[in-house]
């Protein structure tokens, strides 16, 4: 059956859909309760599923990740929900030298099914803290999965595949994307979705290729329907954490030419990684080098000025123009 | 400062004086018969010979570092017999006496230290989670399992308990009182298990905490309660009351071990730089293994063959300990990318396909000297 969703009510299908197939999958975090979380994406399942498996925990997001990780141990599969992502940071001991080593650790003895989902990005005219884009840290650190959406249908589908990992995962979710609206079949099997770890083409185009991911595709749609002269293919990258290069260069080897867009400061950004990858794998083919439209090197600035920070239409058409300079 | 109240003497559980005398106390009646209390003595006279052998390992240039126990037996066997096959363990670096118990044997704990794996043995098959570098992590994990248990329905009759241990300097961090926090409030069958030895590396207690860590846990809302580490037999009645009371519903506890380590740090600490040796004198008298033998003697509960007999075992265990240390191989270079994640990663793969051909080249090569 075809139901027309949000983002942010697809995520939260999908947890229902997990919950139902698997008692051992909890909800944790603040305010996911009766609240239902700050965005609303847990809104029932308190009511639904009880205080045993949608816990409202202490405000401390150590604890959150902590916890949880003990919970996995356990043998259950815990979702957490961090509030925003400038929160994340309390939590980066326990994510970055507890969750995602331990596996290695025990030399695969134990495994660690946790999920953290991280409202990211900004545009939504909030305060400091609320609208950062740190998945470089997370795609930088082995033993970690890290993934985000652009449509309802992927975080519909996406969130359960997240669950049903034996990994960590880092579910980026794109707040000011969380009202945008799509069909979702809710009733399909789960192995029917397209894998978790894979890019996908959200716009066929033969003359450059351009790269983003969850609340970037957006603007990148709207760049290449504004592209009259060229013919623009964007690639939605929906894994951060490993990139389905294979699908990036062969779109680049069929175009020519790559710009990649993020949210995060353009430094030691995914772009970056991007533009190495696909100049070591095709360096003959590019008809120029490889261009990055990202936010600036700076702390994320007061909302007065986020529109200013964030790439937008027009930089990332800008550097679509830069592509084709040469 | 003056007003400090860290290191105050406030009543502490003690089933064994100094001198080996015992004394019941009345909230912790100890049900033990002699063939046990042997037992606990062997278990810490061979837990000090490992570790001797290790430090000793460690300055012969076998074992990268070594954390020692010296001083601590007591509180780690005595927590660690107060355990049951279903409990589950969250240890810091320096538990060798809990992993002892739990079954893990010395070479598996070597194996960390020397270098060769980072890990070592499988937490479930003993109950006995992996040892955990980062102050005070594993408080949470520790909560969480506890969580986990109760959801499982494993409270009550024939219930089964997590504790997690630490040292003093973990209850500054941030976690350790997340842990205490999520615990309280989840009323989570957990008991943490602090050995204040006084000392984390160079800072004294009292650079840690205004009043005595025990006391910590009446603010979060769970009992607290101070045992004399160096008593083995108190160490166990404590842990098992506690222990019990997680298993039945009651919640968390917080046992501070009050002890001393004798040793230093680990085997890159000097501690004569900040503490005088008047301390260790004094700690000295309260020795754990001194004080059960001197119990032992007193009540005739062991003869002199038996002393012996633990020494000889003592002598032997030394004896493989070392043999396995130096014969341990070294992990295969591609063990590198093993097990990083649990589903298959592309560019793992390639990675390890590219370097497993990188280092095949150099055997082409060896004819010619090669590396």
């Amino acid at each position: 059956m075809s139901t027309n969703l949000t983002i942010g009510k697809g995520i939260n299908a999908g947890l229902r859909r997990a919950m139902e197939a698997d008692p051992k999958v909890l909800i944790m975090g603040e305010d996911v309760g009766k609240l239902g979380g700050v965005f609303r994406v847990t809104d029932g399942l308190h009511k639904d599923f009880g205080a045993d498996r949608v816990i409202d925990t202490p405000l401390a997001e150590s604890g959150i990740i902590g916890t949880a990780i003990g919970l996995a141990l356990r043998g259950y599969r815990p979702v957490c929900e961090i509030q925003f992502d400038g929160f994340f940071f309390p939590a980066a001991n326990q994510t970055f030298s507890q969750l995602a080593k331990m596996r290695r650790r025990s030399a695969g003895k134990l495994k660690l099914p946790v999920v953290i989902r991280i409202p990211y990005g900004g545009g939504i005219g909030a305060v400091e803290h609320h609208s950062e884009s740190p998945e470089a840290y997370f795609t930088h650190t082995a033993g970690l999965r890290a993934v985000t959406v652009a449509n309802a249908v992927d975080a519909y589908w996406m969130i359960q595949q997240a669950i049903a990992s034996d990994d960590p995962v880092i579910f980026f979710e794109p707040k000011r994307r969380y009202y945008e609206k799509a069909e979702v079949d809710t009733e399909a099997p789960l192995h029917a979705a397209a894998p978790m770890g894979g890019a996908r083409i959200a716009r066929p185009g033969t003359d450059a290729t351009l790269v983003a991911y969850g609340p970037m595709v957006k603007t990148a749609l709207q760049a290449a329907a504004a592209e009259t002269e060229r013919s623009i293919e964007v690639v939605d990258l929906r894994s951060l954490a490993p990139v389905d290069y294979d699908t990036v260069v062969e779109s680049v080897k069929r175009t020519g030419r790559l710009i990649v867009t993020h949210e995060a400061p353009l430094t030691g950004g995914l772009g970056s990684e991007l533009a190495a990858r696909v100049t070591e794998e095709c360096f003959y083919h590019l008809e120029s080098p490889v261009i990055r439209v990202a936010a600036f090197d700076t702390p994320y600035p007061q909302s007065r000025l986020e529109e200013h920070y964030l790439p937008d239409l027009d930089r990332v058409l800008d550097g679509v123009d830069r592509a084709f300079a040469y | 400062m003056s007003d400090n109240t860290a290191h105050e003497e406030p009543e502490l559980v003690q089933l064994l004086t100094p001198e080996g005398v015992f004394t019941e106390h009345p909230d912790y009646p100890l049900d033990i018969d002699p063939e046990e209390v042997r037992g606990l003595y062997r278990d810490l006279v061979l837990v000090r010979r490992v570790d001797q052998e290790a430090v000793a390992l460690q300055r012969q240039g076998e074992l990268g570092l070594w954390a020692s126990l010296l001083g601590q037996e007591a509180a780690q066997i005595g927590s660690g017999r107060a355990l049951r096959p279903d409990d589950m363990a969250f240890p810091s670096y320096r538990e060798h006496g809990v992993a002892w118990c739990r079954g893990i044997q010395p070479r598996e704990l070597l194996g960390m230290f020397r270098g060769v794996t980072n890990g070592g043995w499988d937490p479930n098959e003993h109950g006995f989670h992996l040892y955990t570098i980062v102050i005070g992590s594993q408080a949470l994990h520790a909560t969480g399992y506890a969580m986990g248990v109760q959801r499982d329905g494993s409270v009550g009759e024939n219930g089964s308990a997590v504790i997690s241990y630490f040292g003093d300097g973990a209850t500054s961090q941030g976690d350790t009182n997340e842990a205490f926090n999520f615990a309280a409030v989840n009323n989570a069958p957990v008991v943490f298990f602090c050995q204040n030895n006084q000392w984390a590396i160079s800072e004294p207690l009292e650079r840690q905490s205004r009043v005595p860590l025990y006391k910590r846990a009446s603010g979060f809302g769970f009992p607290g309660v101070r045992v004399d580490g160096n008593d083995v037999l108190a160490c166990l009645a404590v842990t098992r009351s506690a222990l019990n009371n997680a298993r039945e519903g009651q919640g968390p506890t917080l046992i501070e071990a009050f002890t001393y380590r004798m040793g230093a740090h680990t085997t890159n600490d000097d501690p004569s730089r900040y503490r005088v040796a008047a301390e260790l004198e004094e700690w000295e008298r309260k020795d754990p293994i001194l004080r059960m033998r001197a119990y032992l003697e007193n009540e005739g509960l062991a003869d002199d063959a038996f002393f012996a007999q633990v020494e000889t075992e003592s002598d032997r265990l030394a004896e493989r300990v070392r043999h396995e240390c130096r014969t341990m191989s070294d992990p295969d270079p591609l063990d590198i990318f093993a097990e990083v994640y649990a589903e298959p990663n592309v560019h793992i793969d390639r990675q390890r396909a590219e370097f497993a051909d990188y280092l095949a080249s150099f055997e082409d090569s060896g004819a010619e000297g090669g590396r």
